[in-house]
């Protein structure tokens, strides 16, 4: 491939694409996101590919494989096009038929069809699924069209004619008056305006600038960055190409987190291409501008999300932050002026310039502009990745998107903004979800986890969890978070036991407050946040705990029991055979009983019962 | 040192440090190649490290124990990941991780005594539909409980003996 080194050579080359690809009429799309990879989505690839093979329809049926397409509940998840055939849980045994059924004798088959669990329809296309309908996916929806391997998919959709508009039809100073004018906030926690951040950054001393894109997704339970980054990797390049540009920085890096091998070798791939083709490199397109990205991989510390901790990795230092009295758009990078910016805030971009800001600010809400990529995750049907316009009703994300509570249960609480944010109550499942409301509720944005709760979560467990996890991440550089988070972990710990004193719950809330006024980073000064959300909403459950040493949920060990319900027990020795410590005794077809006092309470026999015998208070 | 079985193989990790150009500011990425070629960080290639780039093989160590993707110990044949990310947590990642603990005889960042295997946390892997995830040598073993603990580590064990 020759450097492309004009925008009409762009054009020219899109559309050969275009017509090369009208011919393959019939393409079948596989999911090879990590979800469905998990789930087996390799084999299914692989069978495709060998059925066509050999029935020599090469030429008339193409194999996409794809990144991520959000519903991974159901994965491995296949669309055949034009006709859009949804098929979810695909196996390989199901290929043969689908090829011979659906590909060649254009059958629907009936038992791979989604059915809608309110209505109890089948549903045959993609979009009418309602997981999907209900979304607004301007930044994830081409992860099911294209091949992220494949540069030339991207070109054809479309691809780099935002940045081939700015380097040739406006001015740096214009592009930052265009983000500035779309509203577009960071999506990686803070919400800080990506136009001043850029304009800052502009404007500060020096000639060598740098552009990074924080990739190093480290909330438990967000994964959209590593989906985009998989399943699109050059709508990020593009992004932070049109970014470069506008700051004037010819080099860039992708901190990405080691623990996604699939999206590094994407965006390695995709690195490569884009020098390839001249969208990367020396004189992009002609125009005489230059920018590089080197890619860098995090060793595992959540707090390299954080922007100074991550540019300390970045020089190839232990990942501690520092104190921002100078902005990073000042003194970033060895000490350069610096903009970093979040995967899905990059992704943003390419959008923004190729539709404009107007258009782009007419979705979301007042403060809050555009879409946000939230994972539903937890307890929740329909686990996966949702992209909804910023203001949507916590309500329609769980039920009529998320498809609500499995297994009959109550739902309880959302979990947002990872170990920084909070838990959101029942009571306000009708809240707008964007950035201020989430902040008004004692919770955040962050990067946009959602981790649904039923009655079968522990609230005290919960802000433990956290605080565990805060307690092993934390950099240990200042004593407030270091120690703080510690004390709060071991107060939390005493509740759980049965230890709790009258008076933790206040002292919890005194420490939260020494440790997010005194805290050198946005790692400490969020932190309480879990715990304070908790007690605002839940003290009950506290008090239940601390008073009269019960964990409602039955979750916390050393406060629950195990017995068997005699009338459920058929006798059938499961929960007998699986016990570690022989505390279940009974004859076989006799209801059996569980000595409490030989119990370690690791409930094996509650997950081995299928009669739901075994009572856990 | 238990399990120390390599021999130091130098030209490799000057090779290495040489993809990265000798550049200090690439110290995580050569750690990383040298701990996915070793499964661990030999001290005698740390200290090749410190004299190839130039720095006090202190600053190495105190880049070694901060990220939690580096290992100073030899790692087992097998390496089991239990995701406690907070979707596998609340679908009782920690009652499976005991049950683990309980049947391997280990603690977190431990390996078994017949070096079979080690046993490590991480915080999210991002296939949360699977809750609660194990994952073994980089394959997925979704939707564990304790029963089913036994038979996925079983799976490994005999692996090993064939």
């Amino acid at each position: 491939m020759e450097k492309i080194e004009s925008p009409l050579e762009l054009e020219k080359l899109r559309k050969s694409i275009q017509s090369k690809k009208k011919k393959e009429k019939t393409f079948i799309s596989i999911c090879a996101g990590t979800g469905c990879r998990a789930s087996g989505s390799e084999s299914v690839i692989n069978a495709f590919k060998e059925e066509i093979k050999f029935l020599g329809l090469q030429n008339k049926v193409g194999v996409k494989v794809t990144g991520c397409h959000g519903f991974c509940e159901k994965g491995p998840i296949i669309v055949i096009h034009p006709k859009e055939i949804f098929y979810h849980n695909v196996e390989k045994e199901d290929v043969m038929e689908i090829v011979s059924e659906t590909i060649i004798g254009g059958k629907i088959i009936d038992r791979l069809l989604y059915v809608d669990p309110t209505t109890g329809k089948k549903i045959t296309k993609e979009s009418d699924v309602p997981f999907y309908n209900k979304q607004k996916r301007i930044i994830l929806g081409n992860n099911g069209k294209i091949d992220p391997t494949d540069i030339e998919d991207y070109i054809a959709l479309g691809g780099y004619s935002a940045l081939s508009k700015v380097l040739f039809k406006i001015k740096p100073e214009q592009i930052i008056e265009e983000v500035k004018k779309s509203g577009l906030r960071g999506r990686g926690g803070g919400g800080f305006p990506t136009g001043r951040k850029w304009e800052s950054c502009r404007n500060a001393k020096g000639k060598l600038k740098y552009v990074i894109c924080n990739a190093d997704e480290g909330d438990p339970g967000a994964y959209m960055d590593r989906s985009l980054l998989e399943g699109n990797p050059h709508s990020v390049l593009e992004g932070m190409i049109i970014g470069a540009y506008a700051i004037g920085s010819k080099n860039g890096y992708v901190y990405v987190r080691n623990e996604y091998p699939l999206a590094v070798k994407h965006l390695e791939i995709a690195v490569n291409q884009a020098e390839e083709y001249g969208f990367l490199g020396k004189n992009i397109l002609g125009s005489g501008f230059n920018f590089s990205i080197l890619i860098s991989r995090g060793g595992g510390a959540f707090v390299c999300g954080e922007s100074t901790a991550l540019m300390a990795s970045l020089e190839g230092k232990p990942g501690e932050p520092r104190a921002k009295y100078v902005h990073t758009v000042e003194k970033g990078l060895w000490n350069k002026p610096t903009t970093l910016n979040n995967v899905e805030t990059w992704a943003n971009i390419p959008i923004i310039i190729h539709k404009g800001a107007s258009w782009y600010s007419k979705i979301g809400t007042e403060k809050s502009k555009g879409t946000k990529i939230f994972s539903l995750v937890g307890k929740i049907n329909n686990t996966g990745l949702v992209e909804t316009p910023m203001g949507m009703k916590l309500r329609e994300i769980i039920y009529d998107i998320g498809g609500g509570i499995p297994n009959k249960k109550k739902f309880k609480a959302v979990q947002t903004g990872g170990p920084s944010g909070g838990c959101i109550p029942e009571e306000l499942i009708d809240l707008p979800i964007d950035f201020e409301k989430l902040t008004e509720a004692g919770s955040m944005m962050g990067s946009g986890g959602m981790i649904v709760m039923d009655e079968e979560t522990c609230m005290v467990d919960v802000a433990k969890y956290f605080l565990k996890f805060l307690m092993e991440e934390s950099c240990g550089k200042c004593v407030p978070c270091r120690e703080g988070i510690l004390q709060m972990g071991e107060i939390l710990e005493n509740i759980t036991k049965g230890n709790g004193q009258p008076g933790d719950i206040e002292l919890l809330e005194e420490i939260s407050t020494v440790i997010k006024d005194t805290s050198l980073c946005a790692l400490g000064g969020t932190a309480p946040n879990p715990v304070l959300s908790t007690i605002r909403y839940f003290r009950n459950e506290y008090d239940s705990h601390i008073k009269d040493k019960k964990c409602p949920a039955g979750v916390c060990q050393a406060l629950i029991q195990y017995s068997i319900i005699p009338k459920k027990c058929i006798g059938c020795g499961a929960c007998l055979k699986q016990c570690p410590q022989n505390a279940i005794t009974g004859e076989k077809k006799q209801p059996h009983i569980i000595n409490p006092e030989k119990c370690i309470k690791c409930g094996a026999c509650y997950d081995v019962c299928k009669f739901d015998a075994i009572k856990r208070v | 040192m238990q399990g120390e079985t390599i021999s130091r193989d130098f030209p490799a990790i000057d090779a290495i440090i040489k993809k990265y150009g000798e550049r200090k500011e690439f110290l995580i990425c050569i750690l990383q190649d040298i701990q996915a070629r070793y499964g661990y960080l030999p001290r005698e290639d740390l200290e090749r490290v410190a004299e190839k780039l130039g720095i006090p093989l202190i600053q190495i160590y105190s880049v070694a124990t901060f990220f939690k993707a580096f290992s100073l110990r030899p790692k087992g044949g097998h390496t089991i990941q239990v995701c406690l990310g907070t979707a596998c947590h609340v679908r009782g990642a920690e009652r499976v991780l005991s049950k683990i603990k309980r049947d391997l005889d280990i603690d977190v960042d431990e390996t078994t005594k017949d070096m079979n295997f080690t046993l490590k946390t991480v915080n999210c892997l991002g296939a949360c539909a699977l809750g609660p995830i194990v994952e073994i040598d980089g394959k997925y073993h979704g939707n564990m409980n304790t029963t089913k603990v036994e038979s996925v580590l079983k799976k490994y064990s005999t692996k090993m003996k064939e």
